[in-house]
């Protein structure tokens, strides 16, 4: 039986004008929406022309989660993004060109080849990057949240686990620990339902992952992840409700992991039909039709966005090629911090 | 200038650095209103507050995550495992985490861990380990293991106020039994310095933390039995580590033991002793000898502890062997 509150969908242009976006805001979605896929769908073409080494992981399907999520974040607030989350880093405004170097291991990368994928973030666009062992970023957030209410700043801090990642330990802690002390964060689980290869009901024993919210004695949320003002709703409302001092909200947002866990995996254990049912759901495809029918998105608004964001996506790579790959050198730099290196805004 | 205990040197230092610097704030298991296990931070709360002087759940990766999260932030956390041996808990956002943020990610995380360590009271296999080698095998994290109570003050203050995490080992058995000389006044003791704990020409000795004593009494008596003049390095930081001042003494006396109360097979000895075979090898007069606890847990019945830990007549009969090679 779910505990969780389950979310309603946006209905209509007033409800969302009222949850504090106008029809420019809601413009800059679908281009956010559009850019994050572009940029994955690029870097899968690179990838397969071996231009980018490693592996490769993409978000399709999670694009309205991202975006809804990070269009609710206030300037001032943190998060910790995960894989699945491009439309996180594209909502604050990382440069696509910046994620295109990244991926290929150039010196302009955000971490000049140290890592790959999507193990970055900008933080002066006050995102912190992600390690492979998920959820460990739960408890940094959370540490964020921590300094917030130490310093008493009307801040939030958003952190990011996947509902494989509900299993382990760091999960708990972070929750536990937040819910104690009633500290200002959001709990983002992407809920795609494959860990892997491993389904919801080998990875948890209820019916949602934010039903045991309860037992951190704070609220827990279901949204439909490919409703992208749903999701800013219910997020907006969690950021607010934590930022006035009311503690924190787990929100989870129900997708479909639309490909493999990686581009090697051809996800043959996820069945067909479920892939045809969530395809009809496409968080882009509904999103646009929504403008069309509730915006007045014209044809010209929408092909003016469109060829944009290929203009975009074209100089991106273009810039990113142009970058160098590291200098051999440099393996050993940055191993240890300066004193010089605090003397930025977060630490002065 | 006062003295202290070792604990007090700790207690003052850390309340020191509180008073002086807002961004400094505690978080550990019963570290607020019961003052923590050994009283590092008895009377905290009352001076600053509930919210610096953090009662955590029993977490050790939120504690330490949370440390992380709060640094990024511009807090400059510190951070108390209970015992030393719970960090294994916390292992994982350590090592994954915060040790590797800023090589891969740009961002400094400047958290310290205060460890306390060691054995020597029965405290059996999970209240009493050194696991300080483990750590120093981990690029991105800075150790520390203080052997006097000027030193665990300073080097505190170092720690807090480094833009790196630190792991900050205080040796249990030196707590309430070590007293020293102290300022009063708040000062930093720096990383990668070794100190000269007693000069000597027949043999040299390299050590931190609890052994640093052990080494002291073995040599006082083979001084007085055997004339044999033994000097005593006290490296105090790990990483970084003082490897001008160990090849120094390897060349000044031509014999080196390397003596620590971790176990043996890749403890920090043995990176030493690897380093004066490279680069110091024509300084010597005889093979680098280890002395450290043998491959094993550490156990809890008083005679099988004394036969873990490296006791002064171990050392001694090391420091003998050498004088005579």
């Amino acid at each position: 039986m779910a505990i969780a509150r389950e979310a309603e969908p946006v209905t209509s242009l007033r409800e969302i004008h009222e949850a504090g976006l106008d029809r420019e805001d809601l413009l800059g979605i679908y281009r956010n929406l559009l850019v994050t896929r572009s940029i994955e769908e690029r870097g899968h073409i690179l990838y397969k022309q071996g231009k980018i080494p490693g592996s490769f992981y993409t978000g399709r399907g999670n694009e309205a989660a991202s975006v809804g999520v990070a269009t609710a974040m206030g300037p001032e607030d943190v998060g910790t993004p995960l894989h699945r989350d491009m439309g996180v880093h594209v909502t604050r405004g990382v440069e696509p060109w910046r994620i295109f170097a990244q991926y290929m291991g150039r010196a302009d990368g955000p971490t000049a080849g140290k890592d790959g994928n999507v193990h970055m973030a900008d933080s002066r666009l006050g995102l912190i990057a992600m390690v492979s062992h998920l959820p460990a970023m739960l408890p940094v957030a959370v540490g964020c949240a921590l300094a917030f209410r130490i310093r008493e700043e009307p801040r939030v801090a958003l952190g990011w686990f996947g509902e494989g990642a509900a299993a382990r330990g760091d999960t708990h802690e972070g929750m536990n620990l937040a819910g104690v002390r009633r500290l200002p964060v959001v709990f983002i689980c992407d809920n795609n339902q494959w860990a892997y290869s491993t389904p919801t009901y080998l990875g948890y024993p209820t019916e949602h992952v934010a039903d045991r919210a309860q037992a951190y004695g704070f609220e827990g949320v279901v949204v439909d992840g490919t409703d992208v003002l749903a999701v800013y709703r219910e997020t907006r409302r969690a950021i607010e409700k934590a930022r006035a001092g009311g503690g924190p909200t787990l929100v989870e947002c129900l997708t479909l992991r639309m490909e493999g866990h990686a581009v090697h995996d051809d996800a043959f254990y996820v069945p067909r039909e479920l892939f045809e049912e969530w395809a009809r759901a496409d968080p882009i495809e509904r999103y646009r039709t929504w403008l069309h029918q509730n915006a007045d998105l014209s044809d010209d608004e929408e092909n003016e966005i469109t060829s944009d964001v290929k203009r975009v996506m074209n100089d991106a790579i273009r810039r990113a090629e142009e970058s160098p790959l590291p200098d051999p050198s440099t393996v050993t730099d940055g191993v240890f911090a300066s004193q010089e290196e605090l003397d930025t805004p977060h630490h002065k | 200038m006062a003295e202290r205990t070792y604990l007090q040197a700790i207690s003052d230092g850390l309340r020191q650095e509180m008073r002086a610097d807002k961004r400094v704030f505690v978080i550990g298991e019963d570290v607020g209103v019961y003052g923590g296990a050994f009283k590092v931070t008895l009377g905290f709360q009352e001076e600053f507050g509930a919210w610096r002087v953090i009662d955590s759940p029993l977490s050790e990766t939120a504690i330490l995550g949370a440390c992380t999260g709060s640094a990024i932030m511009g807090m400059r956390p510190v951070a108390e495992m209970q015992f030393a041996d719970f960090i294994s808990c916390a292992w994982d956002h350590l090592v994954t985490v915060a040790a590797k943020q800023r090589y891969r990610a740009g961002t400094p995380i400047p958290i310290t861990v205060r460890l306390p360590s060691g054995g020597g009271f029965s405290g059996g296999p999970f209240h009493s380990q050194n696991p300080e080698s483990s750590f120093a095998h981990i690029a991105g994290l800075k150790v520390v293991c203080p052997a006097t109570p000027a030193d665990a003050k300073g080097l505190l203050a170092t720690a807090i106020q480094d833009a790196n995490p630190c792991l900050f080992f205080e040796h249990k058995h030196l707590y309430r039994r070590i007293k020293g000389e102290v300022p009063d006044e708040r000062y930093e003791v720096p990383f990668g310095k070794a100190r000269m704990h007693q000069e000597g020409s027949d043999v040299s000795v390299i050590t931190w933390g609890a052994m640093v004593y052990t080494a002291e009494e073995a040599a006082r008596q083979i001084a007085d039995a055997d004339g044999v003049s033994v000097e005593i390095l006290d490296l105090r930081t790990l990483i970084p580590w003082d490897k001008e001042a160990v090849l120094a003494t390897a060349a000044k006396t031509s014999k080196v033991l390397v003596l620590h109360e971790d176990t043996r097979t890749g403890g920090f000895g043995a990176e030493i002793a690897a380093t004066i075979a490279e680069e110091a090898f024509e300084d010597l007069d005889a093979p680098v000898r280890r002395i450290a606890a043998p491959d094993a847990p550490v156990p809890f019945s008083p005679p099988l502890e004394r036969a873990f830990i490296p006791q002064v007549e171990d050392v001694a009969a090391g420091l003998r062997d050498l004088a005579e090679y």
